[in-house]
């Protein structure tokens, strides 16, 4: 007989402390899809998409009823849509809407991938993609678009960089009557992992087969409850061995969920990514758990050495558990959707300075910020500029998910509801980086690029 | 195949009973109980064979909650691999 008490854990973890599986992500190749003409093309991914990942929603709602473990979102992440665009031509918008009509024929939350990587220069189509991303976003709901601007073997685009910040800045103009939405569906990377499940960076990499299942767990309410147990005196290792065991029983969880997710489907099972991703609800929060080991508030000193635990801990936990993990993994901190993250900017106690720090250590990078809406394109390319060289130069994934608040300012609220939360207008430096954002050109692939 | 079905909520007379009747009225065998008190709570665990379930096992997990909310306790219905997987290396 099982365990009674293990199994009141589990159930305590779902009912109380908002254990789920974030996602079940389908990646789909559509390099079979590319045609010279860009209606044809579209029927293509239409009638490929549609098929592969018919029963996708049907399924997950069947393992969330049958083992009883909530699977939140139901994802798609395709090739990414330049690659279509530089054989077909055309208006890549036209992808967009194509993607968008498939999310809504199979039901999925998101669908990712309307993407571009040029983190050497631009290829044919790259360019047109990026300059086509804010309308895109505002004319569709559930296409994510990501560009990768850099990486360690290959250094940092800074045409693409400052390019990037009047992309961001343009999408969320163009959605400015919606909370500038389109600009929270809209990553700038730094090494791009190939196989993420998460939105809204994920696209399926070129290296990966043709349909694919991948799995992202989360979380964060079960380990901060764990280390809510822990005596205040307990050594910081020892609070380390609590979160590694917390991550393990997780990623088994979505390791089952997956395995039986693809073999339901048809489909090969990808990775596992053990990422800790909070949720706007309370408890289910990153800050939370930091606090917990015992700052008074989240961007107090000693954020950053918890969150390096934290992150370090996650993997090593989780890496035993799964058979193949991939992905981000690691502890989220997304300022929007996290309810301690949101105090601890109201407080003033969390800045972007820190938030940057913290970058360095976490899993991905700057993610939800919402800026002022008078900052300049310039500055939002330096501040992707800078979360770019701390990605290149530690070999780690890096992103940028800013949004400029258009017609507010500092202390304004800007709501988009459900996961991505609320998100106050933090205080940023507004100092001018013009003349270096306008030099363009590249920074060169650091010394760590020559590993061979 | 089998599920394991997990009674929590207030102390009364006859909850037991009446869940193991709703097992019975499905055809799901009970094949092992625990069942403790913990700070005035009845907590039960019931491992259950869902093979032969005259109905199908979806609807199974349906009953039994709606049926708890009935009783007025919380009652779980969950397959017992994803106990194994998040308990056992």
């Amino acid at each position: 007989m099982l365990n009674v008490n293990n199994i009141l854990e589990t159930i305590k973890m779902i009912d109380e402390e908002d254990l789920d599986v974030r996602t079940i992500t389908m990646g789909i190749s559509l390099l079979d899809c590319a045609d010279s003409d860009i209606d044809k093309s579209c029927e293509k991914i239409y009638n490929k998409i549609t098929e592969k990942a018919k029963h996708l929603v049907a399924v997950g709602e069947q393992i969330e009823k049958e083992y009883g473990i909530p699977i939140i979102n139901k994802r798609i992440s395709v090739t990414p849509i330049s690659m279509l665009v530089a054989v077909s031509g055309g208006d890549p918008v036209k992808y967009a809407h194509t993607l968008e009509k498939c999310a809504q024929a199979v039901g999925v939350n998101f669908i990712g991938g309307f993407s571009a990587l040029v983190q050497k220069g631009c290829a044919a189509g790259d360019r047109e993609l990026m300059e086509a991303i804010p309308r895109a976003l505002a004319e569709t709901e559930h296409v994510c678009a990501s560009v990768n601007v850099g990486s360690t073997k290959a250094g940092i685009n800074m045409n693409a960089v400052e390019l990037m910040g009047r992309v961001v800045k343009e999408a969320a103009e163009l959605t400015k009557d919606r909370n500038c939405i389109g600009a929270a569906k809209l990553v700038v990377f730094c090494n791009a992992p190939e196989d993420n499940p998460f939105m809204a960076g994920a696209f399926h990499g070129i290296g990966e087969p043709d349909c694919v299942l991948h799995v992202g767990v989360s979380g964060p309410g079960v380990v901060r409850a764990a280390l809510a147990k822990a005596p205040k005196d307990l050594p910081m290792d020892q609070i380390a061995d609590i979160i590694k065991k917390t991550a393990f029983k997780i990623t088994r969880m979505g390791q089952m969920v997956g395995a039986i997710a693809s073999q339901r489907l048809n489909v090969p099972f990808g990775i596992v990514d053990l990422s800790l991703a909070p949720t706007p609800a309370v408890g289910d929060s990153v800050a939370y758990i930091l606090e917990e080991m015992g700052l008074d508030s989240c961007g107090a000193y000693g954020t950053t050495a918890c969150l390096a635990m934290l992150n370090d801990a996650v993997k090593k936990g989780g890496v035993m558990a799964s058979s193949s993990v991939g992905g981000l993994s690691g502890a989220f901190i997304p300022v929007s959707e996290d309810a301690g993250m949101i105090a601890a900017v109201r407080n003033g106690t969390l800045s972007l300075e820190k938030l940057e720090a913290m970058t360095a250590v976490c899993s991905v990078g700057l993610d939800m910020v919402v800026l002022p809406g008078d900052t300049t394109a310039d500055v939002i390319s330096g501040i992707i500029a800078d979360e770019a060289a701390i990605g290149m130069v530690n070999s780690k994934t890096t992103a940028v998910r800013a949004i400029p608040a258009i017609g507010k300012k500092v202390g304004d609220e800007l709501e988009f509801g459900g996961l991505l939360g609320s998100g106050p207008v933090m205080n940023i430096n507004q100092t001018s980086c013009n003349v270096m954002i306008q030099r363009k050109g590249k920074i060169p692939a650091p010394i760590q690029s020559l590993k061979n | 195949m089998r599920a394991v079905v997990s009674v929590i909520g207030k102390d009364g007379v006859g909850i037991m009973a009446n869940v193991s009747k709703k097992c019975a009225e499905v055809d799901a065998n009970i094949v092992d109980v625990s069942q403790t008190i913990m700070q005035e709570m009845f907590c039960m665990v019931m491992l259950v064979e869902i093979d032969k379930l005259k109905v199908e096992y979806t609807s199974f997990v349906d009953v039994m909650e709606k049926y708890g909310k009935e009783l007025g306790l919380t009652i779980h219905v969950m397959h017992e691999d994803i106990f194994k997987s998040m308990h056992t290396i």
